[in-house]
């Protein structure tokens, strides 16, 4: 999926003036928490966030995430947009809810980042970590 | 051994608000006279339009100044040509058809003027004089574009020489055990430049060609360490990574407080973090499990009132 599909499927609004939107996503993730950032997601995954601090960019430059998706029609200080512009990281926003604006993408198909294997096999054996198209397990 | 301090001045908060790109830069940085023809076909004022449309249909041009000798006297293109055909006056002279009134660049400007005279005039091409008022080239916006790509793909091969360079250092530089050690100093307290050391390092993995599965490895090791660098400790600390050819060793150094429990320290979801910093996404009690997820190895020691030393081993 391309980021000018995303950004269609969210009725979202570009912030990064230069973005090449014909970058493709390979799966997608949502998350405030930026540990879980670093731990569940991979290299191409398209990071859905409501905080809007520059640590969101450093994150995502860690993590190797494509572009970040700031929900809940938030919009980002001068200074996260001008890291995320150094680091060639695109910027969007939706102003649907962290809910939706993650539903309307997972509705065309697009991947969830999936769980590490490691968390799964701390789960209780009656319970599903995902039943939708998750990624192969690491 | 090669000793790196991290200390180079940030460009991200220079760069502030202002948002300029590569490019944007540099039509403010390439002088005019970089990127102009130098060879510049020229016609004289007492040549007939006829013989002047056949000087441009050899050389592939749609215009040409005129010269007097050595002075520019004015400026002709195939849109006089045009006018003389459909007013049947191809016999007349290029000084009698020329605008004799012509708009020059100096080459010594920079690449932004010509941008922005070309926008308000119009015109297809300018001439370009020294200070002197010699001609010295012609400037079409095609030349501009031209320019501006051959000096981004020269920017692009230079960041690929510097990558070719660092990822030959282990091949040129011999001995028995060669190490690259990259010191941080990482201020406590300071949340805004906390990951500019592990986004240094990064950068550094990536230029001496680690694969990015390692580099992402060792990128969230080094930015957990260095958040929790700056959020616990009392007067900050180091981040150390020891490059050999066959492992990287990422150490964090602090002189205090220290962690009273270690092992309480290391179970996933204990935290002390305060309330600002979870308000920023972080300290959830994840940073040490993060670390030991991605690590191959890791030591955890820590002393009330001395400090607190992570080590962690990763295979290249």
């Amino acid at each position: 999926m391309t980021l000018e599909e995303v950004l269609r499927t969210i009725e979202g609004k570009l912030i990064s003036p230069h973005a090449d939107l014909s970058q493709e996503i390979a799966m997608a993730c949502g998350a405030d928490l930026m540990s879980d950032v670093l731990a569940f997601t991979h290299t191409g995954t398209l990071l859905m966030t409501g905080l809007t601090n520059p640590q969101v960019v450093r994150t995502a430059e860690m993590a190797g995430i494509v572009a970040i998706v700031f929900v809940r029609g938030k919009l980002p200080p001068p200074e996260t947009v001008a890291l995320a512009e150094e680091k060639g990281i695109p910027l969007l926003a939706s102003q649907y809810t962290m809910y939706e604006t993650c539903g309307r993408l997972y509705r065309t198909g697009l991947k969830s980042c999936g769980l590490f294997q490691l968390t799964a096999d701390n789960w209780p054996h009656d319970a599903v970590p995902s039943c939708g198209p998750a990624t192969e397990l690491l | 051994m090669v000793d790196t301090h991290g200390e180079e001045k940030i460009t991200a908060s220079a760069k502030s608000i202002l948002e300029v790109t590569k490019l944007q830069e540099l039509v403010y940085e390439l002088k005019i006279e970089e990127v102009m023809t130098k060879k510049v076909v020229t016609v004289s004022p007492d040549d007939t339009m006829r013989a002047m449309k056949e000087v441009l249909r050899m050389n592939r041009i749609s215009g040409a100044p005129v010269m007097r000798g050595r002075e520019l006297v004015g400026i002709i293109s195939i849109e006089n040509v045009i006018k003389a055909l459909e007013r049947g006056e191809i016999e007349a002279t290029v000084g009698e058809k020329m605008t004799s009134e012509v708009q020059t660049l100096f080459a010594d400007e920079t690449v932004i003027h010509a941008v922005n005279k070309f926008g308000r005039l119009g015109f297809g091409r300018l001439p370009v004089v020294n200070r002197q008022g010699q001609l010295v080239g012609i400037l079409t916006q095609g030349d501009i574009a031209r320019g501006l790509l051959r000096q981004l793909e020269i920017d692009y091969h230079e960041e690929e020489i510097h990558r070719y360079r660092a990822s030959h250092i282990f091949q040129d530089i011999v001995s028995d055990q060669t190490g690259l050690i990259l010191r941080y100093k990482v201020q406590p307290r300071d949340f805004s430049r906390c990951g500019e050391a592990a986004s240094k390092l990064k950068r550094a993995l990536e230029r001496l060609g680690a694969l990015p599965a390692i580099v992402r490895r060792i990128a969230v090791v080094s930015y957990e360490a260095e958040t929790n660098l700056v959020i616990h400790t009392t007067q900050g600390g180091e981040l150390l990574a020891e490059i050999q050819p066959e492992k990287i060793r990422i150490i964090a150094v602090d002189h205090g407080p220290g962690i009273p429990d270690v092992e309480q320290a290391l179970r996933p979801g204990y935290s002390t973090a305060p309330d600002w910093i979870r308000e920023l996404g972080f300290g959830a009690g994840m940073g040490l499990s993060n670390i030991k997820t991605c690590s191959d190895e890791m030591h955890l020691d820590s002393k009330i009132g001395v400090g607190t030393r992570l080590e962690v081993i990763i295979n290249m």
